[in-house]
């Protein structure tokens, strides 16, 4: 019955059969992040597009920064889908967390201002930080955070974006109070990620090259989340969100689990608002602290609910639809009569067809989808795996 | 994937106790358990032996689940003391006490409906995955390893329960004797030193009970595990059972092999009230073997 272990899975076997790329024969390759020919295809095709885009005509230089802001936005989504999708622990707090990061990254990476102080430090020590100042907080709260449930617990959590706001207005050497800083420089070695450059004789846009930059931090963070997601910490995470009682039954800690998705969270959360700093150029505690703290926190509330719960590309996909939809409500504003910008007298302002474009969405993806484009999306790949037939 | 398929006893190699037979292992002392002024448990004693399956039976009420929450730490009962291979689990955290093999299937099922069954058993393994949350992160090297060698043990679970069709489906979209399976599986997958069975074949039709009895019958024969079930289908507590003990308002009115408890006074008593001209539990017993086989011989 039994065979001997390096018969079992041999290492020189294929991991798949000629003709049967679907079938395996190792447990390895059915467990690989991309397990199919098609996922591997269009993987490599999506990261090239991105990476050849600035090169391209598309690419405007407001275009750009739009996209550059949904990847940091997709980090801050990826962070807040760990805590509230995988972890089922709702946060209404991640704008607090974004909000330390940014003024962690200011601090660290700025100069000295008249009433504000700073580091000067080089990016591969701020950016860090970003994330742990954050992370350590987050670990700090999380103990409290982790004995509420519910309504309560997105309720303390929208305490701290309260907090955030005093403090980012009071602690003056570190934030520069009311009127905020300068975000720092993104600077490694000497080199500018934030300015115009020439490597190897090309010409970079100092759009492309901070774009280009934020892409290829958000490939490794989303591949570092996905990992925790399919290892044993992000099934203790699903565990915990189904069903808690049963999961401690099972041997998983409840407490230090909850803690785990808070740290790595507000971690995530830290990144985001470093690099979001930058795409700002100033932060003051308007962005991140009070009522429009909870604004920021509801609009990542919003990238996951409609991106995708629980699912780390829809974290992406949903940072995508939030950023980019107000930017196509303004374009497409000048052909809609009664929609206008700020002050221009129109019945509703752009702003105002977010708002309730925003809602009407979530409302909607809630009771018609509630995987979010994630889940439309699967809909579709299997509707077509299965054509013609219905099932 | 079945080439590799090995006995349980090959997979689960930490089940064993070193114990010698007949002793017992899991020994429960005048146990108390109040909510406000009800008693739900009220000075219960009884011990599991080595390999023994113990089955706990009662009318509805009488505090049997209650028992099974103060065995794995959801309950912590006021009096009296649980000791286990010579520790005391009182006071004890569920999941520290999972950690020293103590198991269990739910009476509700209590799985996580969003994982697929092959998470849901994966998750059973917590406790035997030893890397930290960085290597998780990156997933090579060790933790990469680690998962692939327990994928091995839990397909081998799965191999053991026949739901290799379900691998890949989230639990929530299984139909409910799957599922009850997959909750076995996952307890297996704790590769426990006792397992706690509440109401496994609760609901379920002839052949699935059938079906469960035999899984129950394998793990004893492949695993020499320790055992207790509370169960309402007598029939199968009857012939599973080496000893069985009889709960009534949270307390023990009688402990013993099955064919002792079946004709304890006490226990007809409880059952369907004083005695006087009525139907004996045997008789019940013999009455509910004859519905279930004409049952089967339609089938």
């Amino acid at each position: 019955m039994s065979a001997p272990p390096d018969t079992i899975e041999p290492k020189a076997a294929r991991a798949t059969l000629r003709g049967r790329p679907e079938l395996y024969t190792r447990y390895a390759a059915d467990q690989a992040l991309l397990n199919t020919n098609a996922k591997k295809f269009w993987t490599l095709a999506l990261l090239l597009a991105v990476i050849i885009l600035p090169f391209t005509p598309f690419a405007t230089r407001a275009w750009l920064g739009n996209l550059t802001v949904v990847m940091i936005y997709a980090i801050g989504g990826i962070g807040l889908n760990l805590v509230t999708g995988f972890a089922g622990q709702v946060s209404l707090g991640h704008a607090f967390f974004i909000g330390l990061g940014a003024f962690t990254a200011a601090f660290v990476g700025g100069t000295p201002g008249r009433t504000a102080g700073g580091l000067e430090l080089e990016m591969w020590i701020w950016l860090p930080l970003a994330g742990l100042v954050p992370m350590a907080v987050g670990l700090l709260v999380a103990p409290l955070a982790a004995r509420v449930r519910g309504l309560y617990l997105a309720i303390l959590t929208l305490g701290l974006v309260f907090l955030g706001e005093h403090i980012f207005r009071e602690w003056e050497f570190v934030t520069g109070g009311f009127i905020g800083r300068r975000a720092p420089e993104p600077v490694i070695a000497g080199f500018n990620f934030n300015q115009r450059q020439e490597i190897f004789g090309v010409d970079f846009e100092r759009e492309a090259i901070f774009y280009l930059f934020c892409f290829v931090l958000l490939v490794i963070l989303a591949v570092l989340a996905r990992n925790l997601a399919r290892s044993k910490s992000g099934r203790a995470f699903a565990a915990v969100r189904d069903r808690d009682v049963a999961a401690e039954v099972m041997g998983v800690p409840l407490l230090k689990t909850k803690v785990l998705a808070f740290g790595v969270s507000s971690f995530y959360a830290g990144i985001c608002g470093g690099l979001l700093a930058i795409a700002f150029g100033q932060i003051t505690p308007e962005n991140f602290g009070g009522l429009a703290g909870l604004l920021l926190s509801v609009e990542f509330l919003a990238v996951i609910l409609i991106g995708g719960v629980a699912t780390i590309s829809g974290s992406i996909i949903g940072a995508a639809f939030v950023v980019l939809l107000p930017r196509f409500v303004e374009i497409a504003s000048a052909y809609i009569p009664f929609v206008g910008g700020q002050g221009s007298g129109a019945f509703l302002t752009i702003f105002q067809v977010n708002q309730i474009l925003f809602g009407a969405l979530i409302v909607a993806f809630l009771i018609l989808e509630p995987r979010g484009l994630f889940g439309l999306w699967l809909r579709m790949r299997n509707y077509w795996k299965a054509w013609p037939f219905s099932y | 994937m079945s080439a590799s398929t090995r006995q349980l006893s090959e997979a689960l190699t930490d089940t064993a106790v070193d114990a010698p037979d007949g002793s017992s292992i899991l020994t429960v002392t005048d146990l108390a358990l109040r909510f406000g002024g009800t008693k739900a448990i009220d000075g219960v004693s009884f011990d599991v032996k080595k390999g023994e399956l113990f089955s706990v039976i009662g009318p509805n009420g009488a505090g049997k689940t209650s028992i099974f929450n103060c065995l794995s730490g959801v309950y912590r009962p006021q009096e009296g003391s649980i000791d286990f291979l010579g520790r005391s689990l009182l006071g004890m955290r569920p999941d520290a006490i999972a950690k020293f093999g103590v198991a269990r299937m739910f009476q509700n099922i209590e799985l996580f409906d969003n994982l697929t069954v092959l998470d849901n058993l994966m998750l059973g393994r917590h406790q035997h995955l030893q890397y930290g949350t960085l290597a998780g992160m990156l997933y090579v090297g060790k933790a990469k390893n680690v998962e692939l060698a327990n994928r091995r043990i839990v397909e081998d679970i799965i191999d053991f329960l026949e739901i290799e069709a379900f691998r890949k489906f989230p639990v929530g979209m299984l139909p409910y004797g799957v599922k009850k399976r997959v909750e076995l599986g996952r307890a297996l997958a704790m590769e426990p030193k006792v397992l706690l069975l509440d109401e496994p074949v609760a609901g379920m039709n002839v052949e699935e009970t059938e079906d469960m009895a035999r899984f129950i019958l394998d793990i004893r024969a492949e695993l020499d595990l320790a055992m207790v079930l509370v169960e309402h289908d007598m029939g199968l507590v009857m012939d599973l059972a080496d000893r069985v003990m009889v709960l009534d308002f949270g307390q023990r009115i009688s402990l013993g092999s099955p064919d002792e408890v079946q004709s304890d006074p006490a226990v007809i008593a409880a059952y369907l009230g004083e005695a006087d001209e009525g139907p004996t539990l045997a008789d019940e017993i013999a009455e509910s073997k004859a519905t279930e086989d004409a049952e089967e011989a339609r089938s």
